[in-house]
This record gives C-alpha cells, structure tokens and sequence, in this order.
C-alpha cells in the first residue's frame, strides 16, 4: 500500500513537485468564465426561445442535425465535465484522509466520468436523429 | 461642609461602585496528556469588567481560581503572536478582544488543526517548518553597494502588507484545507514568501516559488477566505495569494 499520508509540509514536499498543479488551476479559472457563457446560453435557447413544453423528439432531432449545436454542446459536456471532475477530485484530495480510500475514491470517479463522457459524446455524434425519427414514425404507423 | 456629608463622599469613591463590572461565564476547551485521555469543557464564572480583554480574564482564573490552565506567555500587546486562540468561534488575539464586544458567555478552545500539547497549548513545529520552507530571509548574492540597496517608497508600499505578519497562526488554523490536510503549506507562510517576493532587493523568488509549487504547496488554497477574516493584523491574505500565484503563473514570462 501507499506509504503513510505526510503530516508535515517538509515531509510532503519530498513526494510531490510538478507543474500539473498551476495548469489545472488555470484550468479552473478559464473554464469556469467559458462555462457561464455555455450554460446560460444553453438555458437561453432551450426555455426562453422557445417554449419548454413544446419540446418533442423531432424538435430534438432536427436541432442535433445541425453540426453547431453539435459542436456547441460537445464543448459544454467537454468543459462541465472536466471542470466538475477536477472540483472533485480536489475534494476528494481535501478531506479522503486514508491514502487506500483516496486512490479507490479517485479511481471510481475518473471511471464514472469516463463513462459519461464516452456516452455523451456518442449521444451527440453517433447517430443522425432525423433518420431515427423518421423510422420509429414508420414503424408507429405500421402498427 | 458638615462630617456626615464628607463621610458620604468618600464611600461613593469606592472601587466598586466606580467601576462597572459584568458577569461572565468562560467556557475552556482543557485537555492534560497527563490526566485526561480526552479534551473536557471547563466552566469558570467570574466578574470581569467590559474594558478587560479576555487575556485579563485568563490570567484571572489562573492567577485567582485555577491555576493549572494552561496557554502560551505572551507579549499582550498584540505582537509577538503568542496567544491565538478560537475565541466564540473565531480565531483571534487573546490580547486584542475586549469582554464588552463578547458578551456574557466566551467560549476559548485551542486554535485547529495543531496537537494540542496541554489545554490552550499546541504544538506549533509543523507551522513554523512551513514558515521556514519558503525561506524568509533576503536572498541577494550580488555585491552590496557602498551605503545600502535603496528602495523607492513605491517598490517599499508593493509588499507592506505582508510586512505586519505576527507568525500567530490564526491564518492557517482557520483555513479548511489546512484542518483535514497538515500538510498543506498554508496561509502563513505564503504571506511570509509575498513578503520577500515583492521585495525589489530579492533574488530568490524562483527559490520560492518552486517550494510553493509543490503537491502541498499554494495551489491548495480554495480561495475560502477564512485566513482574511482570522488575521489579527488585518492582512489582506487571500489577496497576497492570488498575487503569488499570478507571479507564479507569468514567472519568466
């Protein structure tokens, strides 16, 4: 197992030193101002613009057919999640005081968010929706 | 004037009846490694006025009524940072709160995230190890001129701030990351490297910032703000963070 967490500054100091730290907190910074735009434009378009309760599959579908709304919200998967898992992961670093427990917690969220995003990206590129529209409608009207 | 009268006025003179006292109730988080395997809460009342500060009150009940609490020595004026304490859920001077701004009932622990050696005593080895860490002391191997480096007051206002640090540890024992994490660097000590980093007359800021670059080091701060509000010196700290980690971010840039 991983050797006993350090206590003190000076014992920490000779497990760790790399630049990875000042990236990912500029990481932070940049996503975070980009998030806002991408989220409050995507509240904008999908409840202000247009009525919520309108929404149906082909409203669905044809906006996903064009390839900007696909890039669109390929950026905001790709920045909400990276940005929440990196928050959690510095949660995680916080307050998992056993270093076993640390490992394991952090190997079960990279996994997880590993997931969604692979399941995400899919959903977004993998599949032209008009086409399924048009043949779950054929098979609707064939019954 | 007639005897009876003089007599009058000499009894409405009496200490007591000058000066205004109030009664308190002190709470202690006490704790002897000799006795106890767990901290306990003593319940001391007393009578204190509203002017006294609660380093008064403490030396008070030790002085007066209980004479095995424990807590560091300190300078009470503020200075030498030896008395901080978790005053009614604050980390504060002993020697700079007043009774009459706390109320009838202080309750005092020991400040966080350090042992507790003896009742209001931690062991403050790991705090000063990081203060030492980002080496704070001017490091500047070029020759010195004939009279001494100059210094404008501009490039002198640049770190004043930091300049006012007391080592009390009030900063770093109210930040959380430091509480579940010992071994983050903390506050404290970033505030004693911003002091040298802005200093026109040091070199050593790469020195410096490599230290704090570490696992452990300033990129741990969650920018919570407890340290800004602990600080009895009024030092903008998460200010003086943010400003080391931009140097940071531009070093060599």
């Amino acid at each position: 197992m991983a050797s006993p967490r350090p206590r003190t500054y000076a014992e920490a100091r000779e497990v760790s030193s790399s630049n990875s730290e000042l990236g990912w907190w500029v990481f932070m910074r940049i996503s975070g101002l980009l998030l806002v735009f991408l989220v409050f434009g995507h509240l904008w378009t999908n409840n202000i613009v247009i009525d919520p309760a309108t929404i149906d599959y082909d409203y669905v579908a044809s906006r996903l057919a064009q390839p900007g709304v696909r890039i669109y919200d390929t950026f905001l998967l790709f920045f909400a999640m990276l940005h929440g898992v990196n928050g959690l992961r510095y949660s995680i670093e916080d307050y998992t005081k056993r270093p076993g427990r640390r490992f394991w917690y952090k190997i079960l969220l990279y996994t997880v968010s590993a997931i969604i995003f692979v399941l995400g990206t899919m959903t977004l590129w993998a599949f032209t929706y008009q086409e399924m529209g048009d043949a779950v409608r054929a098979i609707g009207a064939t019954q | 004037m007639e005897p009876n009268e003089a007599q009058e006025s000499i009894e409405a003179t009496e200490p007591n009846e000058l000066i205004e006292t109030v009664d308190i109730v002190v709470k202690i988080k006490r704790f002897d490694p000799d006795a106890d395997s767990r901290s306990y809460w003593a319940e001391y009342t007393l009578t204190a006025r509203p002017s006294d500060r609660v380093l008064d009150v403490m030396h008070h009940i030790k002085w007066e009524v209980d004479g095995s609490l424990a807590f560091r020595r300190s300078c009470a004026h503020g200075i030498c940072g030896s008395d901080a304490m978790l005053i009614n859920g604050v980390n504060r001077l002993a020697c700079k709160v007043l009774v009459k701004d706390l109320g009838s009932k202080i309750v005092i622990e020991p400040i966080r995230g350090l042992e507790v050696k003896k009742d209001l005593i931690v062991d403050m080895d790991s705090f000063f190890e990081s203060y030492k860490a980002v080496l704070p002391y001017m490091i500047n191997d070029e020759a010195p001129p004939a009279a001494e480096r100059l210094q404008s007051p501009e490039e002198r206002a640049r770190f004043d701030e930091t300049t006012k640090c007391i080592l009390c540890a009030a900063c770093t024992t109210s930040c959380p990351v430091f509480w579940t994490n010992g071994s983050y660097i903390g506050p404290a000590a970033i505030v004693n490297a911003h002091r040298f980093i802005f200093d026109s007359r040091d070199k050593g800021t790469a020195q410096r910032l490599d230290v704090m670059n570490a696992g452990n080091g300033l990129w741990r701060c969650r920018t919570a703000y407890n340290c800004t509000e602990a600080c009895p010196r009024d030092i903008p700290v998460t200010r003086a963070i943010e400003e080391v980690r931009r140097a940071m971010l531009f070093r060599g840039a």
